[in-house]
């Protein structure tokens, strides 16, 4: 919701909640969810489409000089919080983290003294691009609600890289996002995950190597978006008919085409956007993120999922996960939360300030979300009250582990924990210097580096990216930023 | 009887005390009795029959007020069987007055009490005159045990969702509001002509033309929700024409009119963490509410979301976080909305005869790491438990099945 413009008005519409592996930083950009694998020989293979490029990663680099930034507080997201310590990065690359660190001549060296250090942070649950600011009808673009299962859809084909809510979130310290299609159908589409950088065009954006996501969603929004219709799905019950339904013929899609790749055997099967997609999350190619709020439903899901073979990776705002701790661990399956939403809608009536705390004692992997572009900018405040709420309860929350709920939680949920969310050697240099505590309302980012690159300095205009959307109004639109 | 009476006092001993209507008082006593603050001070007696609270190293500040959202009128948002803020079809409602519809009995009221706010508005949502609005405390079983003033203010509203109001442009709406304003007046002077039907139809009905009375006298203040800059400015003007005691609310670009808001002596609402452009408000930005305090405007913070309404303190120091000081920031949370609604003469200090709405913190109110202790509302000690506690308890070990 847009509060400054609905003031007094209960904000139940908020983004999704109404509507509906990554090698080495330099390696090269790879789809790692290419639709099938590709044809061992012959031309045949070669002159399909699908054999072809689909919309790869153009990511490069931004080159900038080594940085040492000295004399703070680092935590590492890796167990450590060390005090007057010093952090190496070049060529994107984190090369030291420690009381002492040797830097080059050449590196820009950033007093921190009396700041924090973290890495960037990751939102594996945002809509920025899709539902672009400012929400208008033209740039609402995340639900195709035309069907109950549009698999065929990919978040990154309808992303604005102009939305002016890019540059307030990588001023909140962000620095990945998975930009999801909405939650109004069981299957929504192809999710898009991103650099949070200025650029021209979403594909150089695109973070070479991540998993696809596929969204799905529970619950309320798809039965209520078709169920109005008078079409199908209109009940919980429907909703499960509905994936089981698309999976069985993905199954034999993916047969079909598994045979063909193997022998080459005739004509090729027909291509199916939406079965492609489906078949992908099949051979564990592309990870399921699933708009789920309920613990009962969940349950539900998670044998959805052993049905069909398929591991479910998250599930988002999931405000009851705190009731299945245990089932979620055993599954593996990560929970993308809020820190204390609630009520908005029937089923979000249980959510408790202590979800992420619960689940942290119960040993299942957890992840705050924002699904807000007010709530992007701030998922550091947002840890601080989930943190605080679980110690006041008597549950043990370290803040390295509470860091690790929006940096190396975040990635694993991308397939990109190899990658980043820690500030180790060899990690990809998303770096956010912090003008104080990170879990204090008064600090804000001062620094942010996205792969070794200062895409934003709060005192240096040089380093503060706007849209093209916000040149010429007056007034500049987050001129606080 | 007597010892029911006695029973009632309580004396908050040895904490910082952050009266607002006067400098904070280290090591400091304050004594409530009877739902009234009695004594504050670092050298007030404790009577030996009082029931001591020992507030050493804690911060004790007046129950925060947030001048905003749906409390009581609302319970599900999605669940318009639960919602009770809006009449439907009715762009004039300004005799549509929320109180009747709030439900002491909703959950979210213990939910939000428990984080350190004691009062809340009420308002009405929808339409160009949205209704009257009303403030409770949130404690009691019946609406009369919640009232703390009952009308606060008419609502209305200038922005991109009101023009319909006026066929679809914002000057229409202005013109709408003024001819319901000229017709409130006409009303006022010629009730008999209006009963006996000897008077051109008028622009809303006789009820809503006679809830603006008040108004219209400067009694009661019009709260209207704007936020563009030239909405903001409609309004003053407006302001001007019928001599309203305006309140602004949202003024989203109200940083841009600021030094005219301060000479128009109008106070303002605002919710500090807003800087999502829409084209109802492009310059949206975080340094609103500090830019409005240093124009010398009276500001009271907000959480507009009714749920979130506890999370009050998170946008009182994200607004010292952008400028406000940490004073200031405290005063718009308690003594201004207290000001700005007409109840400063009990509410929003720690003042002798005060109403004793009192949170004793561990720390500063507005940093997360710090827990509420003791919240009292009328000198009642209120239960830190809510529906959310319960589902703590119940799932804190998980049932085997």
């Amino acid at each position: 919701m847009r509060a400054a413009t609905a003031y007094l008005l209960a904000g139940w519409a908020a983004a999704c909640a109404s509507s509906g592996a990554h090698a080495a930083p330099a390696a090269a950009p790879a789809a790692a969810a290419t639709p099938a694998p590709r044809g061992a020989t012959g031309t045949a293979a070669e002159s399909l489409s699908v054999n072809r490029p689909q919309y790869p990663s153009t990511y490069q680099r931004h080159p900038y000089p080594p940085v040492v930034i000295t004399n703070a507080t680092i935590m590492t997201a890796a167990g450590q919080e060390i005090p007057h310590a010093s952090i190496l990065f070049r060529e994107g690359q984190i090369v030291a983290v420690g009381a002492t660190v040797q830097a080059p001549s050449d590196a820009i060296k950033v007093d921190g003294t009396g700041k924090w250090v973290t890495p960037g942070i990751i939102d594996v649950h945002s809509h920025l691009g899709v539902y672009a600011a400012p929400a208008t009808d033209a740039e609402s673009d995340g639900n195709e609600l035309t069907g109950p299962v549009t698999a065929e859809v990919w978040a990154e084909h309808s992303f604005w890289p102009q939305d002016p809510q890019i540059p307030l979130a990588i001023a909140g310290g962000v620095t990945t996002i998975q930009a999801l299609p909405g939650s109004g159908n069981l299957i929504g589409g192809r999710s898009a995950v991103l650099k949070l950088i200025p650029t021209r065009t979403v594909q150089a954006m695109k973070f070479p190597g991540a998993h696809y996501g596929l969204k799905m969603a529970c619950g309320e929004n798809p039965k209520r978006v078709y169920g109005r219709r008078n079409q199908f799905p209109s009940t919980r019950m429907g909703n499960v008919a509905g994936y089981r339904g698309a999976f069985i013929q993905a199954e034999e899609y993916r047969r079909k085409w598994d045979a063909w790749n193997r022998d080459h055997k005739g004509d090729p099967p027909d291509r199916n956007l939406r079965l492609e997609t489906l078949a992908e999350v099949l051979r564990g190619n592309i990870y399921v993120q699933n708009h789920c709020y309920r613990a009962d439903e969940m349950a539900q899901m998670l044998d959805l999922a052993r049905e069909f073979g398929f591991k479910i990776r998250a599930f988002h705002h999931a405000v009851e996960s705190y009731k299945i701790g245990d089932l979620l661990a055993q599954a593996g399956t990560a929970s993308a939360v809020w820190a204390d939403w609630y009520g908005f809608k029937e089923e979000a009536m249980d959510g408790i300030q202590q979800n992420a705390a619960l689940l942290q004692q119960a040993g299942a992997r957890i992840t705050l979300h924002s699904d807000d572009p007010g709530g992007i900018q701030r998922l550091n405040q947002e840890t601080a009250k989930a943190m605080y709420a679980g110690q006041r309860a008597g549950i043990p929350v370290t803040r390295d582990q509470a860091l690790r709920w929006i940096t190396a939680n975040p990635a694993w949920v991308l397939g990109l924990d190899s990658v980043v969310g820690t500030l180790e050697p060899g990690k990809m240099a998303d770096v956010v210097l912090w003008s104080g505590d990170p879990f204090s309302v008064y600090s804000k980012a001062v620094q942010v580096y996205n792969d070794g690159w200062l895409v934003y300095d709060r005192n240096d205009p040089a380093h503060q990216p706007r849209s093209d959307f916000e040149l010429g109004q007056e007034p500049p639109p987050g001129s606080d930023r | 009887m007597i010892a029911v009476l006695l029973a009632q006092t309580i004396a908050i001993t040895g904490g910082t005390v952050y009266p607002v209507s006067g400098p904070k008082v280290d090591h400091a006593t304050v004594l409530m009795r009877d739902g009234r603050i009695a004594a504050v001070g670092a050298n007030v007696p404790v009577p030996h029959d009082a029931l001591r609270i020992d507030a050493t190293g804690k911060w004790v500040t007046p129950g925060l007020i947030d001048g905003a959202g749906q409390m009581g009128l609302t319970e599900i948002g999605a669940v318009p069987g639960t919602n009770d803020a809006a009449v439907r079809n009715d762009t004039v409602a300004a005799s549509f007055n929320v109180a009747e519809g709030i439900n002491p009995a909703s959950t979210l009221i213990p939910i939000t009490r428990i984080e350190g706010v004691t009062t809340t508005l009420a308002a009405p949502e929808t339409g160009l005159i949205r209704g009257q609005a009303v403030l409770i405390d949130l404690d009691g079983a019946t609406l009369e045990a919640m009232l703390v003033k009952s009308p606060v203010a008419v609502v209305a509203e200038l922005s991109e969702r009101t023009k319909d109001a006026g066929g679809g442009s914002r000057a229409g709406a202005a013109e709408r509001l003024r001819r319901v304003f000229d017709d409130a007046l006409e009303y006022g002077r010629r009730k008999t002509d209006w009963a006996r039907a000897q008077i051109h139809p008028l622009a809303a009905s006789g009820a809503d033309l006679a809830a603006l009375g008040p108004v219209l006298r400067g009694e009661l203040p019009l709260i209207v929700i704007a936020n563009r800059r030239s909405d903001i400015e409609t309004a003053l003007r407006i302001g001007r024409e019928y001599h309203l005691k305006l309140i602004l609310a949202g003024a989203a670009e109200g940083w841009l009119s600021a030094s005219a808001i301060a000479r128009a002596n109008v106070p303002v609402l605002v919710r500090p963490l807003d800087n999502v452009p829409s084209y109802d408000a492009l310059g949206v930005r975080y340094e609103n509410a500090a830019l409005l305090a240093r124009a010398g405007v009276k500001v009271a913070l907000l959480e507009t979301d009714t749920h979130n309404s506890r999370n009050l303190r998170q946008q009182a120091g994200n607004a010292v976080a952008n400028g406000m000081t940490w004073d200031q920031a405290l005063r718009a949370v308690t003594l201004s909305p207290a000001e700005i609604f007409g109840v400063a003469d009990r509410y929003g200090s720690i003042a002798l005869g005060k109403v004793a709405d009192v949170v004793v913190w561990s720390g500063d109110p507005f940093e997360f790491a710090t827990a509420v202790e003791h919240v009292y509302i009328r000198g009642r000690e209120i239960p830190l438990k809510s529906r959310q506690t319960e589902l703590l308890e119940r799932y804190r070990k998980l049932p085997p099945y």
